[in-house]
């Protein structure tokens, strides 16, 4: 059966009034995703964005103003800001996948372990993240750098190991409030195994706010890795890395601006992305709401 | 409370072996000799054979750790590659200028982020609090290195009003202490703001307020009063990003404080400054930390410890 034109509009109106009535009451979910989608836009679609190559020198158009040819001016290599900070977006993108996706894979075992094991395996456990816990994120990570030596993957690492308590006590503490419940309960009488218990129960139901934390995370994640490369200690030159790339403006400083402008405007951008977003998220998801 | 107080001061030796446990390692995971690179890569076999046995690399891990810890406690982390001097040298003559910086970015922070979050609940979804919240929220998404590079630009390069590097005259403080403060102001305006929301919606500013009592009566004394906690919580437990930020900042200015000290140190591979760096801001942190949970629980006896 077809339906009549006359009842597809209204229903299509409908159907984008309740679209807008959603993004209407989810602001920040709106902005934040926004924000986030163009960032992640820039990066897929960097090559086509710009025709300039990130990495070409041109020594005899170095420390430019911003012009038509480069909107955001030039470095003191004579490479075209505006393509650096478009391609940055795919490194600052890799930051946060890799150092968050590192963090939870370790963190969220450990925390649901420590949740459902209790005793001695919990206060070990929960020792050690303690312990991590206690450094300053920047100066555990300047310590780790400082061993492994620094290099971007070395910073991710660091950024992962930092970020790990957080998983790990937000696990525990699901899992401890999610082991009381009813239906894990009955999950033990039916006699299903550990294991299964852990992931199908557990796990799926701590999705939500690990989410939501990884948004707010990486915020973090992006602020420090772009602040560890600034002190020389991750992404090296000639990568475009945001922070890296301040680094070197700094040395021009009265002479050309736009080195440090606009990577610094790119964090924000993304920084701001994702914590407006986390807000938005956990407002969603919170139960009391 | 008693028992809180007992649990926290077992907890917190707990907490420093396992911070100097993981120092402690780090520097055994180097590649390489750790001797050697201790002593420099210049250094003579005698040399290296003196930090082997200074250090006790050549006895059991658990002698080792026992030796470096005991040195630990007397404030003996060696002595510095570069400069030659005791480490500990290095870091009391550093400490104070990270402490006076921190200290002013964090009175400068709680004097506007108190009152830009109590305006924003006071204006509960008018403008003026979307002013406030939006500017909390940019100004926790900026990366305070970006911030010093353009205040330098501007108002030291451009203008010439304020010094570029350094730690030489009190406005050498404006710069440093203002960046220092952006992330840590957003961070108390957001909470002071939620706290007094909350605080605003309860029975007993109603109260006052049928009453009849002062407006300004009723937001200083009764409402902030109640919503210092979450104030105090958070101003108490940011000290180590405080501490954190503080290392960038003081890059940045060329600020003579103990993050420079680190860095600096990491790029020149002078572990034993590394490692008596990070001893000391850890500790320094978790001190803080433990202050503050204290000075938390001491202020508000109806939280439930358990």
């Amino acid at each position: 059966m077809t339906l009549a034109p006359s009842t597809v509009a209204p229903r299509k109106r409908s159907a984008m009034r309740a679209a807008l009535s959603w993004c209407g009451s989810h602001v920040n979910i709106v902005i934040g995703g926004g924000l986030i989608g163009l960032i992640v836009f820039a990066a897929i679609f960097a090559p086509l964005i710009t025709s300039a190559d990130p990495y070409a020198q041109n020594l005899m158009a170095t420390l430019l103003p911003p012009s038509w040819e480069h909107p955001f001016g030039t470095d003191d290599n004579g490479r075209d800001i505006f393509a650096r900070v478009i391609y940055g977006a795919r490194i600052s993108l890799l930051e946060v996948v890799l150092s968050v996706g590192l963090a939870l894979i370790v963190g969220t075992p450990l925390g649901i372990i420590a949740g459902m094991a209790g005793g001695v395996v919990d206060t070990v456990i929960m020792w050690v993240m303690d312990v991590l816990f206690a450094f300053p994120g920047i100066v555990l990570a300047i310590l780790i750098v400082s061993v492994l030596g620094p290099n971007l993957i070395n910073l991710l690492i660091a950024i992962a190991i930092f970020a790990v308590p957080v998983y790990a006590r937000l696990s525990r503490n699901l899992t401890l409030g999610l082991k009381r419940m009813e239906f894990i309960e009955a999950a033990n009488a039916l006699g299903i195994s550990r294991p299964r218990i852990l992931t199908h129960y557990i796990l799926r139901n701590s999705v939500g706010p690990l989410i939501v934390q990884s948004t707010l995370t990486a915020g973090t994640v992006i602020l420090s890795a772009a602040s560890l490369s600034f002190l020389g200690l991750g992404a090296q030159p000639p990568i475009p890395e945001w922070g890296a790339m301040m680094s070197v403006g700094r040395n021009y400083l009265g002479v050309n601006i736009w080195m440090s402008l606009f990577p610094g405007l790119a964090i924000m951008v993304m920084v701001l992305g994702f914590n407006v977003l986390g807000d938005g998220l956990r407002d969603l998801l919170d139960p009391r709401k | 409370m008693k028992a809180y107080i007992f649990r926290k001061l077992i907890a917190l030796p707990l907490i420093l072996v396992g911070v100097s446990i993981l120092v402690f390692i780090a520097l055994r995971a180097l590649p390489g000799e750790p001797a050697r690179i201790m002593a420099g890569p210049e250094a003579t076999q005698e040399a290296v054979d003196l930090v082997t046995i200074r250090l006790g690399l050549d006895r059991s891990l658990l002698e080792q750790y026992l030796t470096f810890a005991g040195n630990a406690i007397r404030g003996d982390f060696g002595d510095s590659l570069r400069s030659r001097l005791p480490v500990i040298q290095e870091i009391a003559e550093r400490v104070p200028y990270t402490l006076t910086l921190a200290l002013t970015a964090y009175l400068l922070a709680i004097s506007i982020g108190v009152p830009a979050g109590m305006i924003g609940a006071i204006y509960h979804n008018r403008w003026p609090d979307y002013v406030v919240m939006i500017i909390a929220i940019m100004g926790a998404s900026f990366a305070n290195f970006w911030l010093a590079l353009m205040a330098m630009n501007f108002f030291s390069v451009q203008l010439g009003w304020l010094p570029l590097l350094g730690a030489n005259s009190w406005q050498s403080y404006i710069l440093p202490s203002i960046t220092l403060a952006v992330l840590p102001t957003a961070v108390i305006a957001r909470m002071t703001r939620s706290s007094m929301i909350e605080v605003l919606g309860q029975d007993y500013v109603r109260t006052a307020r049928a009453k009849g009592l002062q407006v300004r009566s009723i937001y200083w004394s009764h409402a902030l009063r109640n919503a210092v906690i979450p104030i105090v919580t958070i101003v108490g437990l940011n000290f180590g990003s405080l501490i954190g930020g503080a290392v960038v900042t003081e890059t940045v200015f060329n600020w003579p404080g103990i993050g420079r000290l680190m860095v600096d140190s990491v790029r020149f591979r002078d572990y034993p400054v590394i490692q008596g760096v990070t001893l000391v801001a850890v500790f320094g942190v978790v001190l803080m930390n433990f202050l503050a949970e204290m000075l938390i629980a001491f202020l508000n006896p109806r939280i439930r410890f358990d």
